[in-house]
């Protein structure tokens, strides 16, 4: 029946202790505290050397009062990065996949940095609703429609991390059941529908790493539009 | 091997005969104090024995994540059972 592909994305509970619960609490576990050592193990240099060189990244067009945002961004890049990636291993689930929890992402963080730029420097932030360089006719419009784009950014921001993931699990699974169905009656297409399967696999791995990043760079753009 | 005896309560678990299981139980510290520091205690046992080496391989994290999956398929268990009873998917 068709409405079963869709009960992988609700939180089964076990003793009264819904599976979203732990996944969220995950990745917390898999990234230890830097130490005070000089010479850390592994994952420690790996750790340090990787966000290091991502919040600089990140943080190259900001200026000296959006640098306090960084422990902020460069900790969100890590979290989503985390519940996309351990959503692809078999039976787990991915909280990302909850539009309640990319909204409420989303929504704070963008209203933060709007209020920001309303508080800061109002006429600035006001400005950036009318393009240079408008012809007058055109200017009532045009505020209206920049006012439009910028209410809708929060609801782009989570609706576009959901919509992303939800879509990329529900072709696995669509897919290999497909192949699986089909292995005793048809072999060769269900070899072929694996083949699809394993490129599905890898492009979702990279979409897992990418929605990451565009969430948290969007949110940078936002920022340094009003800071 | 005659020391001196070790109350049952101190023991460690793979030490406690299964006589003294019962009593075992009985005297471990299940306040929320208690259990948050034996969960921090088993957390600091396996940082420090796979990860926090000098030449640490994947093999640590692999575990980590291999216990998780486990622990998500147990999780669902009763959710998925239908999938294998089910005739038409």
């Amino acid at each position: 029946m068709a409405l079963s592909f869709f009960d992988q994305f609700m939180s089964p509970n076990f003793l009264g202790i819904p599976l979203i619960a732990m996944a969220i609490a995950l990745p917390w576990t898999l990234y230890p505290t830097p130490s005070t050592r000089w010479l850390s193990n592994r994952l420690l240099t790996l750790q340090n050397w990787s966000i290091n060189r991502f919040t600089q990244q990140l943080l190259l067009p900001l200026n000296q009062e959006g640098h306090k945002w960084a422990a902020l961004l460069a900790s969100l890049m890590i979290f989503l990065l985390s519940l996309n990636m351990l959503g692809l291993l078999p039976y787990t689930f991915t909280p990302t996949t909850q539009l309640s929890l990319n909204l409420g992402l989303a929504v704070p963080l963008w209203l933060a940095t709007v209020i920001i730029g309303m508080r800061n420097r109002p006429t600035h932030a006001l400005g950036h609703l009318l393009p240079e360089g408008t012809p007058s006719l055109l200017i009532p419009i045009l505020i209206i429609i920049e006012t439009i784009s910028l209410l809708i950014r929060p609801i782009a921001l989570g609706v576009r991390l959901t919509a992303n993931l939800t879509a990329g699990h529900l072709l696995i699974q669509l897919i290999a059941t497909a192949s699986f169905v089909l292995l005793p009656l048809m072999p060769t297409v269900a070899v072929l529908t694996t083949a699809l399967l394993f490129l599905l696999t890898l492009l979702e791995v990279a979409v897992a790493m990418i929605q990451a990043y565009v969430f948290v760079l969007l949110l940078s753009l936002y920022l340094q539009e009003n800071v | 091997m005659a020391d001196r005896p070790v109350p049952v309560v101190e023991k460690r678990l793979m030490d406690v005969k299964l006589g003294e299981l019962g009593t075992w139980l009985g005297g471990r510290d299940f306040t929320p104090n208690g259990l948050i520091s034996a969960l921090r205690k088993g957390h600091d046992r396996y940082y420090n024995k796979y990860i926090n080496v000098k030449k640490g391989g994947f093999g640590g994290i692999a575990m980590l994540l291999a216990g998780y999956v486990a622990l998500s398929y147990l999780w669902e268990y009763d959710h998925i059972k239908h999938d294998r009873w089910r005739k038409y998917h």
